[in-house]
């Protein structure tokens, strides 16, 4: 509720060039010179992707696990307004800005991956779109949700820009825009999931499902909490400001109810399906699952009592493998548990190239600078009058 | 102040509204679709396949498209697979000394590999905006460029590995085989059909193509019968020669709720390279989730309702104006 | 069969006094017409047409000029067997004027071109063998002193239809390739206009027979490609009619002159064989009437593509050809075969970098994030245990 207890936010000021910065740079400019051949030459000049696997790291890291990384937004903003816990507001802001950095990369990130990009209109199209199609309804409410989550962080823009009275406007409907922002992410986190369906034998039986759509959506809402931890942490470390424990300690109990929940639902659903018996064949796909299964569990053993969650190096630890998790359910899924050729007969190999890469590490380092200069210049971390900004 | 109570409401609400849009939904499974009745498609007798190609070379000059190299001397037209330039290859089932023919140890044997023109196609069904069609008369799916993104996402949808993008241009496209549907105004139809010498691929009906391929696995091996080449339906191109020895199973019959390309083996199908494919389509289940999600955006709405309703008590302005305002 | 009656039915007699003026027996006549048939691709039967068409004895005038060239087109002509050519082109053809063959010499050569050329006007066949220089106006071929330029625009301008025979006048052949000093040049080149043209080097004779008949039985020239050769002879490449191709098909090459693959006729692509990409009919049509085989190809030489502009007298002998039409092999993809590139040292580099980054970080941020944790306990003075679990996240990192 009343968010006016909390310090107001505001920008931390400071140089924008340092190491980290410029390293940034590079790396956008690198990713910059890749896309150009990208473009001039097809896909087939950078990328490692092939007739055997369609999909690369471009779709499946950039845009799969980096939506799923920019859930922050969604899980702080359902907490808060949903769950009307309003002592968690101060962390709306920050969440919402990697968020949408996260989702506006992943948007761009497609057009890197679209083969005919200059088509893109078509999906919004009447004429064109196909209703029936998972991918159709993942474009449309991430396109839709990007607009939101500017409108969600405008506030952070007026303010800086001294336009109070269009500010005041937007408040009013500020409510609809926020369940539009808990609705959308809800739709297309758990369709992300469903795009594997139709790709029915290819997947392997351990990341195939029915409950695709839940699973993805679970672990979606906990990534997104575990990135609210981890960005927390290193934001307070990097800035060199106090780590906001007393709200991280209880937020991240919500995460574990969460991960509890998703963890039922995972192993039932692996055992109900019979699917079990694939984990204990010697494989590479039995070992990314278990491997997965130890990110997950990892953390209620880390973070299980409430004494350890008041540890910031026990929640950053176990936000991070929470996204390992959640990532490689993804990458597990979408990647190593795909086949073209079913019966593990599969004579194609992927590996991602140098430069595709490069493009991956670009699209990172433009959320890191861009989240940098941001917190800088504008209001979105809260006022702290207790230590200079770094 | 948030307390329990508003809480234990937020969940309440979202909760009412997740089963207000289950209820308003109802759990209703979209089946798996048959081909039309007149759906066309072709049958691939691998008993009688030469393994000549000439209907590799004549879908390359059907479709237009450049030869692609495998070998260091580029002197051959030699893709290993189906691709985005490649829609017909023959390809080589081969084991031990490769002594018999449709024999699977020490044997060897042909298999056709291209579009199956599905009853029920995954990659009509995953494409967003449907580039990739399914022809209610004919059943041909077909692609169309001018709508094409290329996500290639009916590259991965496939079962057959089918749908393949052109990665080495700019301008990519998928090229799949679309039974050569610009070639029948001309009075043609497939040209792999057209030209095969032994009649082992043929075209026509799918309904008249499952006759004749039930006919051939009821012949005792070795039994001379007529065989027809071609196109089933038209001028009579039929030959007599021996019955191979068939499996049981006519490929396509019902995989994936049926293909209008069907496939008679001597070798077990699995081993020639075609999936063990359930009855049920998977573009069925993807599309039952889809609709009983979103149907109607019945649920999303529900849910949005419900959202609305409690953010509308728990968001505050961040203005410090707005804090008489009752939560 | 029907055609055959129809012949010895309606044209007994006119059969009989061919027989006499070519002095060839009826039946080689016959077989001679059904060769030039069959050359040009014509249906069954078309034997008749051309068998009327030469009895007819409407012989047409030819005019033959010479110009940068070494005869050879003319030579192989000589070459033909059946009938002979002397019986051909005084019977069949009335040749008016060939430096080579004619008996006239000096003015009265060009006396019989002139007359022939008055009382042909517009009839006759013009026949142009080598090429023409056009450098300097032309004065590297002067004839009775008209230089090759005029002599071909003052011939071209009344005939009936123009007939370039051989690579010189097809193209330029030879003389044209660099430097190319004199400026050779094609007849349709001089001429401006799109013109017959049989090439080769020297080109197979009934290729040019099977034209001049098809003019005489049809009025007409027959059907040519974008660069005006007959589609009868030229349509197809070499390769793709050549005796070798089976080799090619199953990668059976000859890799050197005399070695095990040459001496056993497998195929000459990789000593410089132009047949992919030379369009002639060289492995269909035997030459010189010495029997199949008798091409260069078929005796053990690569194809020179002697026939094909910018292949011919330009590419090495030793290069391989540009396949033009890329057929597949003798040769299956197995069922799965492997594809897609593993990773690179570069890449894998690049992924294990990133990864490590990623790990080296989160292990720095959370130990310094145990330690700041610890001294704030510490300080809180609370129980000295907390101290250690920093430690014992290190150990689980």
């Amino acid at each position: 509720m009343a968010n006016n207890q909390h310090a107001a936010p505001a920008p931390i000021g400071g140089s924008l060039v340092n190491v980290v910065t410029l390293s940034c740079a590079v790396l956008i400019a690198l990713m910059v010179a890749v896309l150009a051949v990208r473009f001039l030459f097809g896909l087939g000049a950078v990328t490692g992707i092939n007739d055997g696997y369609p999909w690369g790291i471009w779709v499946v890291v950039d845009v799969v696990i980096g939506s799923a990384f920019a859930c922050g937004g969604f899980s702080v903003a359902m907490l808060v307004y949903i769950f009307n816990k309003g002592e968690y507001h101060p962390l709306v802001r920050p969440a919402l800005l990697a968020s949408l950095f996260g989702y506006t990369l992943a948007g761009a990130g497609v057009i890197f991956d679209l083969g005919r990009w200059w088509n893109v209109w078509n999906m919004f199209w009447p004429g064109s779109i196909n209703l029936n199609s998972v991918m159709f309804e993942v474009a449309v409410c991430i396109t839709l949700y990007i607009i939101v989550m500017w409108i969600e962080f405008s506030p952070t823009f007026l303010e800086q820009m001294g336009k109070h009275d269009a500010r005041k406007k937007l408040n009013k409907a500020m409510f609809f825009i926020i369940a539009l922002g808990t609705v959308l992410p809800m739709m297309h986190q758990s369709s992300l999931g469903t795009l594997l369906v139709v790709m029915g034998a290819q997947i392997h039986p351990l990341w195939q499902t029915p409950m695709l759509p839940l699973l993805y959506l679970l672990t979606a809402i906990t990534m997104g909490y575990a990135v609210v931890l981890f960005e927390s942490c290193l934001a307070s470390s990097a800035y060199r400001r106090r780590i906001e424990m007393q709200m991280l300690t209880p937020m991240a109990k919500v995460m574990l109810g969460f991960l509890v929940v998703y963890l039922v639902v995972r192993i039932g659903d692996v055992l109900v399906r019979g699917a079990l018996p694939k984990a204990f064949v010697p494989s590479v796909e039995a070992l990314m699952f278990w491997l997965e299964m130890a990110c997950f569990i990892a953390p209620l053993i880390l973070i299980g009592a409430e004494t350890n969650r008041r540890n910031p190096a026990r929640l950053f630890l176990a936000g991070v493998l929470l996204m390992l998790g959640g990532a490689l359910l993804r990458l597990n899924g979408f990647l190593i548990g795909y086949e073209t050729n079913i019966d593990g007969a599969g004579g194609f190999t992927y590996f991602p190239t140098l430069a595709e890469t490069l493009v991956t590490a670009g699209m990172f380092a433009i959320e890191v600078l861009g989240y940098i200069i941001i917190t800088r210049r504008f209001p979105v971390l809260p006022r702290e009058d207790v230590q200079a900004a770094h | 102040m948030s307390t329990r109570r508003d809480f234990l409401k937020g969940v309440l609400a979202s909760g009412a509204a997740a089963t207000a849009g289950v209820v308003a939904a109802p759990a209703r499974a979209r089946e798996t679709k048959a081909r039309p009745p007149e759906a066309l498609g072709l049958l691939y007798d691998a008993t009688l396949c030469v393994g000549c190609k000439a209907c590799v070379a004549a879908c390359k000059e059907a479709n237009n498209n450049p030869p692609e190299f495998s070998t260091v001397d580029h002197l051959w037209d030699t893709p290993l697979d189906t691709s985005g330039y490649t829609f017909n290859i023959i390809k080589m089932y081969r084991n031990g000394t490769m002594d018999e023919k449709d024999q699977e140890t020490n044997g060897y044997a042909f298999m056709k590999t291209s579009c199956m023109h599905c009853g029920d196609p995954s990659c009509v069904s995953a494409c967003p905006v449907s580039a990739m069609t399914k022809d209610p008369v004919t059943g041909v799916v077909g692609y169309n460029p001018d709508k094409c993104i290329g996500c290639r996402y009916c590259v991965a949808a496939c079962p057959f590995g089918i749908p393949k993008y052109q990665y080495d241009s700019p301008t990519g496209r998928i090229g799949k085989c679309e039974l050569c549907r610009h070639r029948y105004k001309d009075g043609h139809y497939s040209a792999c059909a057209e030209v095969c010498p032994t009649g082992a691929t043929l075209y026509g009906k799918t309904s008249d193509l499952l006759i004749e391929a039930k006919r051939r696995i009821a012949l005792k091996p070795g039994e001379r019968a007529k065989f027809p080449r071609g196109k089933l339906g038209g001028p009579d191109q039929s030959y007599e020669t021996p019955a191979g020895k068939y499996l049981q199973h006519v490929y396509g019959e019902t995989e994936y709720g049926g293909t209008q390309v069907l496939k008679l083996s001597g070798v077990s199908f699995e081993k020639v390279g075609m999936p063990n494919l359930p009855p049920d389509a998977a573009a069925a289940m993807s599309e039952t989730i889809q609709h009983n999600l979103y149907g109607n955006l019945i649920m999303p709405f529900a849910v949005l309702g419900a959202m609305t309703y409690v953010a509308r008590r728990n968001v505050k302005p961040d203005d410090e104006s707005s804090d008489k305002e009752e939560g | 069969m029907g055609n055959m009656n129809e012949i010895f039915d309606t044209s007994r007699k006119t059969l009989q006094e061919i027989e006499q003026r070519l002095e060839m027996p009826r039946r080689e006549f016959l077989q001679f017409c059904a060769t030039l048939a069959v050359t040009m691709g014509l249906p069954a039967g078309a034997e008749a047409a051309v068998a009327k068409a030469i009895e007819a004895a409407k012989r047409p005038s030819v005019i033959w000029l010479h110009f940068q060239e070494c005869t050879g087109c003319s030579e192989s002509l000589l070459r033909a067997e059946h009938p002979t050519l002397e019986k051909l082109i005084l019977d069949v053809i009335s040749l008016d004027y060939h430096e080579t063959l004619m008996a006239a010499a000096g003015h009265q050569a060009e006396a019989a071109r002139k007359d022939a050329m008055k009382a042909n006007k517009g009839k006759y066949v013009l026949v142009v063998e080598g090429a023409i220089p056009t450098k300097n106006n032309g004065i590297y071929c002067k004839i009775g002193g008209q230089t090759a330029i005029d002599l071909v625009k003052e011939c071209a301008a009344d005939a009936a239809a123009v007939i370039a025979i051989g690579s010189c006048a097809s193209w330029g052949g030879m003389p044209s390739t660099g430097p190319n000093p004199t400026g050779a040049s094609s007849v349709a080149e001089v001429l401006g206009k799109p013109v017959v043209t049989i090439p080769g080097c020297p080109p197979n004779p009934y290729n040019f027979l099977a034209t001049v008949v098809h003019f005489l039985t049809f009025g007409k020239l027959p059907e040519v490609d974008k660069l005006g050769r007959p589609k009868f002879a030229y349509s197809r490449l070499i390769h793709e009619n050549c005796e070798r191709r089976a080799h090619f098909d199953a990668g059976r090459f000859a890799m050197e002159f005399g070695d095990a693959g040459h001496r056993q006729g497998f195929c000459l692509y990789k000593l410089g064989c132009k047949g992919p990409e030379t369009y002639n009919n060289c492995s269909t049509l035997g030459f010189g009437d010495a029997g199949e085989n008798n091409w260069p190809v078929g005796c053990g030489h690569p194809c020179i593509g002697c026939s094909e502009k910018s292949v011919g007298f330009e590419k090495p002998i030793h290069q391989v050809a540009r396949v033009l039409n890329v057929a597949p092999p003798q040769q299956y993809p197995r069922i799965v075969e492997e594809q897609g590139k593993a990773a690179s040292f570069a890449s894998a580099a690049a992924v294990a970098a990133v990864a490590g980054a990623a790990a080296g970080a989160a292990i720095m941020l959370t130990r310094n994030l145990g330690l700041s944790h610890a001294a704030e306990e510490a300080e809180r003075a609370k129980d000295a245990g907390g101290a250690d679990k920093p430690a014992a996240d290190k150990a689980q990192v």
